[in-house]
C-alpha cells in the first residue's frame, strides 16, 4: 500500500515539476502560475473555464490580506474571470472570524455562502455547514491530502471543510549556529554537553540559554535563545499544547489527552502539562526582550529576522526565513517539536523515564461552505479551484499568504529546491520533518475540538498568561484552568462534550 | 382648549427612544435571563444564573473593573492636569498661538487604533525606538511585558491620545469667562496664582466638572488601547471591565452571560457616575 502510495506521489510531483518548464496561455493570462502553468485536475483553470457562472453571485467572508486574505481574493477575482460568476470578499480580522459567521448562522441568516476560519471551529459550526459532496471527496486532487489533513477537516469521518491549508507545529533553529564546530566545541567545553539538534525540552531550554543575550552571528545585534507565542489570546494556548505533548501524551494510556474521556476529567492539571508550563515559564528569560507578548506576527519577525536561535509554532516563520529577501535564508533548519526524557502516566500515576516525542497537528485555516448558500454547487467549485494544484503550488511559495504543505507531492524536497532556491539538505530535512509528522507518527495530538471550544481555550490562554507574568505557579496557574474547564463542561453538559471528545481521540488512539 | 393632540407629536421621537435605547437594554435583560452561547443559541429562560455566577464566581471581572477605576482615575486625572495647563498656556497672548491650538489637537484627530499600534510599536522591548534611545542608558524596561509597567503604558497612551479632548474644553471654558472678575483681581494686586486659585479655577468648576464626567465615562470604556498594546496581559494585568466583557461575549461567545456582564456594569457606572458628579461639585463649586 505503502509502495503504491509512494509512487502516486512520485508520479504527482513528476507532473507537478515538469509543468514548471510549460508555459501555457493560462500562466500568460494568469502570471500567478507562471512557474506550473495550469495543472490538470478536476478543478484546474481550464475546467473552470468550462463552467458558467454568468449572473450569480457568490459571498465570502475571509481573513484579513495578506495571511489568507490575499489568496481568498486572488483566485477570486481569477474565479470570476473564468467562470463569469460575481465573487464579494470580505475581509475579516482573525479574532472575529468565528462570531462573525456564527451570529448569521445562529439567527438562520446566510450572508455569506463561504467562510473561513480554523479547522477547530468544526464542532460548532458543522450543523451550519453543507457536507463536503462526494465527487470533490474523491477526485484526485482530494487524494493527494495527506490523512491528518483529511482528519482535520472531517467529523466522525464525514468531510466538512475543504482542506485549502496545512498547519503543524514544528522546530526551527538556526542551522548555521547548531551545525558550527567552533560553536559546538564552545558549548562543549562550557557545558560538558553537546550541541545538537535539540532531542528534549531540556536540551532546547538549556542551548537557548546559552545563546541567550550575546551577538553570536557577528551582525553586531544582540540575538536571543528562542522566539515564541507568548501573548495571551493570540494563540498563545497552542503553543502551550506544543510544550506538553512531549510530558502529557504517552502512548500507552489511550482514552484522551486533554481529559479523562471515561470521567471527562480534565488532565490539564497532571504533572505533565505542569512540566511543561514551568519548562515554558523558565523559556521567559530566554527570549528577546518583551518576548513575553510576542503574538504570531512577533514570533515570525524575531526567528525570521534572525534574532533569535530556535522557534517553534506554524511554518510562516521558516518560510519567512527562507525567503529570498531573508538574511538567513538557507541558515535555518526544520525538526520534528523536541520530546522528553520521561512522560507521565495517568493510569499509574507516575512519571515513566523513556523517550517521549508526539507531534502536535495543529488547527489551521479552513474554508467551508454554508448549509443555507444557495449557491452550493459554485461555493465548491471555488474553494477546489483555490486549492487545485497550480494555485496551490503558486501560493505555498508565497510567505504572506500563509498557505502551507499538506498535499502528499507538496513533501518533495526538490520542489522547495528548484521554485524557491532552497539548499538541498535544508528541503529534505524539512520535507521529511513535516512528512513524518504527518504520516509517520501514531502519538499525534489533535486540537481540542468540542462545543465551546473558546471557553476551554481562553482558560488555557488565561492560566498560563498568569504565570508567565509570575502572577502564579505554574501548578496555581493549571487548578485555576481545570476548575474553570469543569464548570464549562457543566454548563455544557458532561455528555454533550465527551461525545465530542470521542472523535478526536478516536483520531489520536488511531482507533480509524 | 384641549391639547391632548399635543402628545402626538411627542410619538416621533419617543419611537426613536423607544429604539435605539429603551430595545437594546430590553434585550440585553432579557439576554442576560438566557443561557445562549455557541452550543445553545436561543433566548431560554435560566433566571438569575448569569448574576449569581457573576456575584459568586468571577473574580475577574471584579478584578478588572477595580482596575479599570484605576486606569479611568488616574488617566482623567493626568488628562485634567495637563489638559487645563496647556489651555491655560495658549490662552494667553503667546506667539504662535493659533498653531499650538491646533498642534495640542492633533492627538485626538487620529484614529486610536492605529495610533495604539504605533505606540506599541515604539514601546516595543526589542524592536522599538523607545528602548533604543533607554539602552544608551544601560535599560531595557519592559514596558509591555511588566505587569506593572504594561499598566504605566496604557495609561502613558490614553493621557497622550485624550489629553487633547480636555484642553479642547477648558480652553472653550476659559475663553469664555467674564473679564471683569480678573481686571477686580488686578486691581486687587492679586499676582497669577492668587488669580488662577481664587478667580480661574472657581470659575472653571462648572466646566471642570462636565469635562471630566464626561472624560470618565470615555474611559469607562477604555477597550481598544488594551486590545491592541497588551491583549489585557501579561497574564491579566491590564484587563479592564470592558476587555473582559468583549472576551466572554465575542471572543468565548457566551452572549447571556456577558449580557449580565453589561448590564451589571452598566447599572454599576450609573451610581458611581453619579456619585462621583456630587463629591466634584461639593469639593470643586461648594467649597469656593
Amino acid at each position: 500500500m505503502n509502495k503504491i502510495l509512494g509512487m502516486g506521489v512520485v508520479a504527482a510531483t513528476a507532473s507537478l515539476l515538469a509543468g514548471a518548464v510549460q508555459a501555457d496561455k493560462w500562466s500568460d493570462q494568469f502570471p500567478h502560475i507562471k512557474n506550473t502553468g495550469d495543472i490538470p485536475g478536476e478543478c484546474s483553470y481550464d475546467a473552470m473555464s468550462q463552467k458558467d457562472y454568468s449572473g450569480q453571485k457568490l459571498t465570502i467572508n475571509t481573513h484579513a490580506v495578506p495571511v489568507m486574505g490575499e489568496p481568498t481574493a486572488l483566485h477570486a477575482e481569477q474565479f470570476s474571470t473564468l467562470t463569469g460568476a460575481e465573487v464579494s470578499v470580505i475581509h475579516t480580522p482573525a479574532g472575529d472570524l468565528y462570531s462573525k459567521a456564527m451570529v448569521p448562522f445562529q439567527s438562520g441568516q446566510s450572508p455569506y455562502d463561504i467562510v473561513f476560519g480554523f479547522s477547530n471551529f468544526i464542532r460548532d459550526w458543522k450543523q451550519y455547514l453543507e457536507p463536503v459532496p462526494a465527487k470533490y471527496v474523491n477526485m484526485r486532487q482530494m487524494q493527494d491530502v495527506t490523512q491528518s489533513h483529511i482528519d482535520v477537516n472531517s467529523w466522525d469521518g464525514e468531510m466538512i471543510q475543504f482542506p485549502i491549508d496545512g498547519d503543524r507545529h514544528y522546530l526551527k533553529y538556526r542551522k548555521d549556529v547548531i551545525d558550527n564546530p567552533e560553536y559546538q566545541a564552545k558549548y562543549k567545553a562550557e557545558t560538558g554537553k553537546e550541541l545538537r539538534v535539540p532531542q528534549t525540552w531540556k536540551e532546547y531550554g538549556e542551548m537557548a540559554a546559552f545563546f541567550n543575550g550575546w551577538d553570536w552571528d557577528n551582525d553586531g545585534e544582540l540575538e536571543y535563545g528562542s522566539a515564541e507565542v507568548m501573548k495571551k489570546d493570540d494563540l498563545m494556548f497552542a503553543a502551550f499544547f506544543s510544550r506538553s505533548v512531549a510530558y502529557a501524551k504517552n502512548p500507552r494510556t489511550p482514552g484522551g489527552y486533554f481529559f479523562d474521556l471515561e470521567t471527562m476529567e480534565p488532565l490539564i492539571n497532571g504533572p505533565g502539562f505542569v512540566e511543561a508550563l514551568t519548562d515554558w515559564v523558565a523559556a521567559t528569560k530566554y527570549v528577546p526582550p518583551g518576548g513575553i507578548n510576542f503574538g504570531l506576527g512577533d514570533e515570525i519577525n524575531s526567528f525570521g529576522g534572525g534574532q533569535t536561535l530556535f522557534s517553534f509554532s506554524w511554518d510562516d516563520a521558516f518560510v519567512a526565513a527562507m525567503q529570498d529577501d531573508s538574511a538567513i535564508k538557507n541558515k535555518v533548519g526544520a525538526a520534528p517539536l523536541p520530546g522528553s526524557d520521561r512522560v507521565w502516566n495517568r493510569v499509574s500515576g507516575a512519571w515513566e523515564d523513556e523517550y517521549n516525542q508526539a507531534p502536535y497537528i495543529v488547527w489551521g485555516w479552513t474554508a467551508a461552505v454554508a448549509k443555507q448558500s444557495k449557491n452550493h454547487d459554485m461555493a465548491f467549485d471555488y474553494l477546489c479551484f483555490f486549492a487545485n494544484d497550480a494555485n496551490h503550488q503558486a501560493d505555498i511559495a508565497i510567505g504572506r499568504f500563509g498557505v502551507n504543505p499538506f498535499k502528499k507531492s507538496d513533501f518533495v524536497p526538490e520542489l522547495y529546491v528548484e521554485r524557491q532556491g532552497w539548499d538541498p539538505e535544508i528541503a529534505k530535512q524539512y520535507a521529511d520533518t513535516l512528512m513524518e509528522m504527518e504520516e509517520g507518527s501514531t502519538n499525534r495530538v489533535f486540537p481540542l475540538r468540542i462545543p465551546g471550544v473558546f471557553q476551554f481555550n481562553s482558560a488555557i490562554a488565561t492560566g498560563t498568561s498568569k504565570a508567565l507574568a509570575g502572577q502564579l505557579s505554574p501548578q496555581e496557574a493549571l487548578d485555576e484552568v481545570a476548575a474553570e474547564w469543569k464548570k464549562i463542561v457543566k454548563r455544557i453538559g458532561k455528555d454533550v462534550v465527551r461525545e465530542a471528545y470521542a472523535v478526536g481521540v478516536a483520531l489520536e488512539d488511531n482507533l480509524e | 382648549m384641549n391639547f391632548k393632540h399635543k402628545y402626538l407629536f411627542l410619538l416621533p421621537g419617543l419611537l426613536v427612544l423607544l429604539g435605539i435605547l429603551i430595545f437594546p437594554i430590553g434585550f440585553t435583560v432579557r439576554l442576560s435571563l438566557s443561557s445562549w452561547d455557541s452550543f445553545f443559541p436561543g433566548l431560554d429562560f435560566i433566571g438569575l444564573e448569569n448574576y449569581i455566577r457573576l456575584f459568586t464566581d468571577d473574580l475577574r471581572f471584579w478584578e478588572a473593573f477595580l482596575r479599570l477605576s484605576f486606569l479611568s482615575i488616574t488617566t482623567v486625572f493626568l488628562q485634567y492636569v495637563i489638559g487645563f495647563a496647556l489651555a491655560l498656556m495658549v490662552w494667553q497672548e503667546i506667539r504662535f498661538q493659533r498653531f499650538f491650538r491646533v498642534l495640542f489637537l492633533i492627538p485626538m484627530m487620529t484614529t486610536p487604533v492605529i495610533m495604539t499600534v504605533i505606540w506599541r510599536t515604539f514601546f516595543h522591548e526589542s524592536l522599538g525606538p523607545v528602548n533604543d534611545f533607554f539602552s544608551l542608558f544601560g535599560m531595557t524596561p519592559l514596558w509591555l511585558s511588566d505587569e506593572h509597567l504594561a499598566l504605566v503604558t496604557v495609561i502613558i497612551v490614553e493621557v497622550w491620545q485624550w489629553t487633547p479632548f480636555m484642553f479642547l474644553l477648558m480652553l472653550a471654558g476659559l475663553l469664555s469667562l467674564p473679564k471683569e472678575p480678573f481686571l477686580a483681581a488686578s486691581i486687587d494686586g492679586a499676582g497669577p496664582i492668587r488669580k488662577f486659585v481664587y478667580v480661574t479655577f472657581p470659575l472653571m468648576a462648572p466646566i471642570s466638572i462636565g469635562a471630566i464626567i464626561i472624560r470618565l465615562i470615555e474611559a469607562s470604556k477604555i477597550m481598544d488601547t488594551v486590545y491592541v498594546l497588551t491583549s489585557g496581559g501579561p497574564g491579566t494585568s491590564t484587563e479592564t471591565s470592558s476587555f473582559y466583557i468583549f472576551i466572554k461575549g465575542l471572543r468565548e461567545f457566551q452572549f447571556g452571560y456577558s449580557a449580565a456582564l453589561s448590564f451589571t456594569y452598566l447599572i454599576i457606572m450609573i451610581i458611581s457616575l453619579t456619585v462621583i458628579a456630587k463629591i466634584l461639585v461639593k469639593l470643586m463649586i461648594r467649597s469656593n
